[in-house]
């Protein structure tokens, strides 16, 4: 169907919301927080779109998804088509369309953005990629006939699975090589299940492999074998390097050792990848924060993710500690409204400066201080500075330290013609991916620090293309 | 690999709780060098531990893990035998041992921390250092490699707290005689229980002698990605997993990293509980791939 509303009309109608779990309820479990559109909600959603000549939308996206015709097939009751061109772009529609910071790519460059309130690109994502999950009619691209050549990839994550998604249907042989026993990288241990559900990354996995991806767990480049290995006696013609930026950074503040002080890449992986939160039925335990007082650190995605994973483990207070405003905070504005929404309470220009422990080693409560905002810094944004005489003690259980993460040196160290650059970071041309080591692309964290999801998968599809060239043409 | 598991080429108890599993891992067992560790994780529902590699063949492509059984995952893992399949097996992960003529060197096990001492007691052996090995525990049940040991060294002591074999006492009683002895001692490795290595740490330290121990934080991944293994050395946190395991045990808070390795152990307490008095949702979980003869635990 075409939309038989005029622009005007279309303006009209306002930006559909996207039906949830209550907060008192969803704070108590680990279930989805978003439910998704219905049909009704998804179709109104699909009306607004001006169907603009030259949509900004796919400008804004990084891997470029044909925002207005997958929208179109919405329209038109399509859905598995909507899917299909989504996925010629974009190898996973169900996870993007939850992760994305959409405010800041297609949405953010919506033409409706600024009056109206921007068409609703992750929802309707989400929506026909969900649709076509439950209907089992996945529409997997066409893969060309075998070339012969081998591609390793180091690491599950998305700059690794959107590359093999590629690099398959380009008809080269792909192994996918992951050091944890699960395959997804950040999707699997770091994303919690209510903002995204594991079963859908495994589905997203299983489709690869019908692709014909291989996968292989329980392999740490550097470790098992070697990036020159991988090219010599095993007989690949190409390597990418996408291991994603791992190390997690600590404040360097005392008492960071104490029990109970968590970095969030390791209180997120004991809940996320090893389903702490269903203790003792799963092995791995975390700390009881059953009527606790947890903090974290931090004001990025990571730091919601993890506070907001506390509380359903059932923390008694719950809170956020971060040394600007909420102006200057990097997580997304949906993560920071379902936050409040739950209960977190924001200590926000609040910064801790030592944490107390008590005689068995155990954290009893962090020394904070408030702070204001003076002149901007490098990053643009207004340096917090410590207001004298304002330190006082906040009594806590469990802190978790959600201040950014370093590059992680296992694949460099072991590559010595492997260049890199300041914080260990892999040099990479940003246009080919090419390192300075012949047949070895970087794609992802690994080479740019700390991104998104979707950055990397965009970074993983440029490696892709260039790996494609490079192992048709011979030229590097 | 990976997805098809690890199979079990020979598994043997060397003493009570405490067995030793042959397992066909071609790619770790080729890179294996002394000091490296891998991680283990032994059904769907199960966590990640970190076990010391005691030897690798790279001809036949295993690797021989020496496992006591304490808690719920390592009494569960001493049940399974030869062609059951251990899921997932990843490694060798960590620095391997600094090997090098040091000129004498005294390499002190006790209990299972004997079998993570061995190789690297070999290797320094290998390297022309005249290796004098102390092996101690609690009793003379307890005691495991033994005559690996003795093979792989120029001199061998052995301890008893009770005195049911060997000297009566402890591993630092007998480390204080050879200190007090005619030989220079240029290295100790202390590798056991947390309390023995800060023991042997105060010997050595009023002597200057170059000390390492081999620590066995709490770990997930082990490659550096939770820090959750860190561990305050020369007041700097290290990670044990990518640092480590191995440090200079004059410099390591021992007593921070007791306190870590305590914080799970009510729960540890509790699934060791849970597992014992009902094993069956756990056996379920390793039906498919271990053969389970019978079903009281061990």
């Amino acid at each position: 169907m075409a939309n038989p509303l005029t622009p005007k009309d279309r303006t009209k109608i306002p930006r559909q919301k996207m039906p949830e779990q209550e907060p008192e309820h969803r704070r108590q479990n680990f279930a989805e927080v978003n439910l998704g559109l219905n049909f009704h909600l998804a179709t109104q959603e699909a009306m607004r779109c001006l169907e603009c000549a030259h949509p900004k939308c796919v400008d804004g996206c990084p891997v470029g998804v044909k925002v207005k015709d997958f929208i179109a097939l919405v329209l038109a009751g399509d859905y598995l088509a909507a899917a299909a061109k989504i996925r010629e772009d974009d190898i996973l529609p169900a996870i993007t369309g939850r992760v994305c910071p959409q405010e800041d790519q297609c949405e953010g460059t919506c033409i409706m953005n600024k009056k109206f309130g921007a068409v609703g690109i992750g929802y309707l994502e989400r929506f026909v990629a969900d649709y076509e999950r439950e209907t089992g009619q996945i529409g997997l691209p066409p893969i060309a006939p075998p070339t012969g050549k081998k591609v390793a990839i180091v690491g599950s994550g998305p700059a690794g699975l959107s590359a093999a998604g590629d690099l398959i249907q380009k008809g080269h042989q792909v192994t996918v090589f992951e050091a944890l026993h699960e395959i997804g990288g950040v999707l699997i241990y770091g994303i919690p299940e209510f903002r995204l559900p594991k079963e859908i990354v495994r589905q997203e996995v299983e489709n690869m492999k019908r692709m014909g991806v291989e996968f292989q767990t329980n392999i740490v480049v550097g470790k098992t074998v070697t990036v020159d290995e991988l090219l010599g006696e095993e007989g690949y013609h190409a390597v990418l390097v996408a291991t994603g930026a791992g190390l997690p950074q600590f404040l360097g503040v005392p008492g960071e050792n104490l029990c109970g002080v968590y970095s969030a890449n390791e209180f997120l992986t004991r809940v996320n990848l090893m389903k702490a939160y269903k203790f003792p039925e799963y092995d791995e335990p975390i700390y009881d924060c059953r009527g606790r007082n947890v903090a974290v650190v931090g004001g990025g995605n990571t730091a919601m993710d993890a506070i907001r994973s506390a509380l359903r483990l059932g923390a008694k207070n719950a809170y956020v500690i971060y040394r600007r405003s909420e102006a200057e905070m990097p997580a997304r504005a949906e993560e920071v409204k379902h936050a409040r929404e739950e209960g977190i309470q924001f200590l926000l220009l609040n910064n801790p400066v030592e944490f107390l422990g008590n005689d068995k080693g155990w954290l009893r409560a962090a020394r904070c201080i408030k702070m204001e905002l003076g002149l901007a810094d490098e990053s643009g944004r207004r340096r917090p500075v410590p207001i004298r005489g304002s330190e006082y003690e906040l009594p806590l259980d469990v802190v978790i330290i959600a201040v950014g993460t370093s590059s992680n040196p296992l694949v460099q160290s072991t590559t010595p013609d492997l260049k890199t650059r300041k914080g260990g970071y892999i040099e990479a041309d940003p246009e080919t991916l090419k390192t300075s080591k012949v047949g070895v692309f970087g794609a992802g964290d690994i080479v740019t620090g700390a991104a998104t999801v979707i950055l990397a998968m965009g970074a993983g599809r440029k490696a892709a293309a260039a790996i494609d060239e490079y192992l048709r043409t011979g030229v590097w | 690999m990976g997805t098809d598991g690890f199979s079990i080429a020979e598994a043997r108890f060397l003493a009570p709780d405490v067995k030793l599993f042959r397992i066909v891992a071609p790619r770790i067992a080729r890179k294996q060098q002394p000091g490296q560790f891998v991680i283990v994780r032994i059904h769907e529902h199960g966590e990640r531990i970190p076990l010391t590699v005691a030897e690798s063949n790279p001809t036949d492509g295993t690797i021989t893990l020496i496992v006591q059984g304490i808690g719920k995952t390592t009494k569960l893992l001493n049940r399974f035998d030869a062609g059951d399949i251990i899921p997932d097996v990843v490694g060798p992960l960590g620095r391997p041992s600094d090997i090098r003529l040091f000129g004498t060197v005294v390499v002190i096990g006790g209990g299972v921390g004997t079998a993570i001492a061995y190789p690297t007691a070999k290797a320094l052996r290998g390297a022309g250092n005249h290796v004098i090995t102390v092996l101690g525990a609690r009793t003379k049940d307890l005691l495991v490699l033994e005559n690996e040991a003795r093979a792989i060294s120029d001199e061998v002591f052995v301890t008893t707290d009770d005195g049911s074999y060997g000297e009566k006492g402890l591993v630092t009683d007998k480390l204080k005689a050879l200190i007090a002895g005619e030989r220079k001692i240029d290295l100790v490795l202390a590798i056991g229980p947390i309390p023995m290595m800060r023991a042997v740490a105060e010997t050595t330290r009023p002597h200057g002698i170059k000390t390492l121990v081999s620590l066995n934080p709490i770990m997930v991944d082990g490659t550096g990605m939770c820090g959750g293994c860190r561990v305050q050395v020369a007041g700097r946190s290290q990670f044990a997993c990518v640092d480590g395991p191995e440090f200079d045990a004059h410099e390591v808070d021992f007593d921070g990293l007791a306190k870590r390795n305590a914080m799970y152990r009510e729960a540890e307490r509790q699934a060791l509980e849970r597992f014992v008095s009902d094993p069956k949702p756990d056996l379920d979980l390793i039906r498919h791939r271990c053969k389970l003869e019978d079903v009281t635990p061990r």
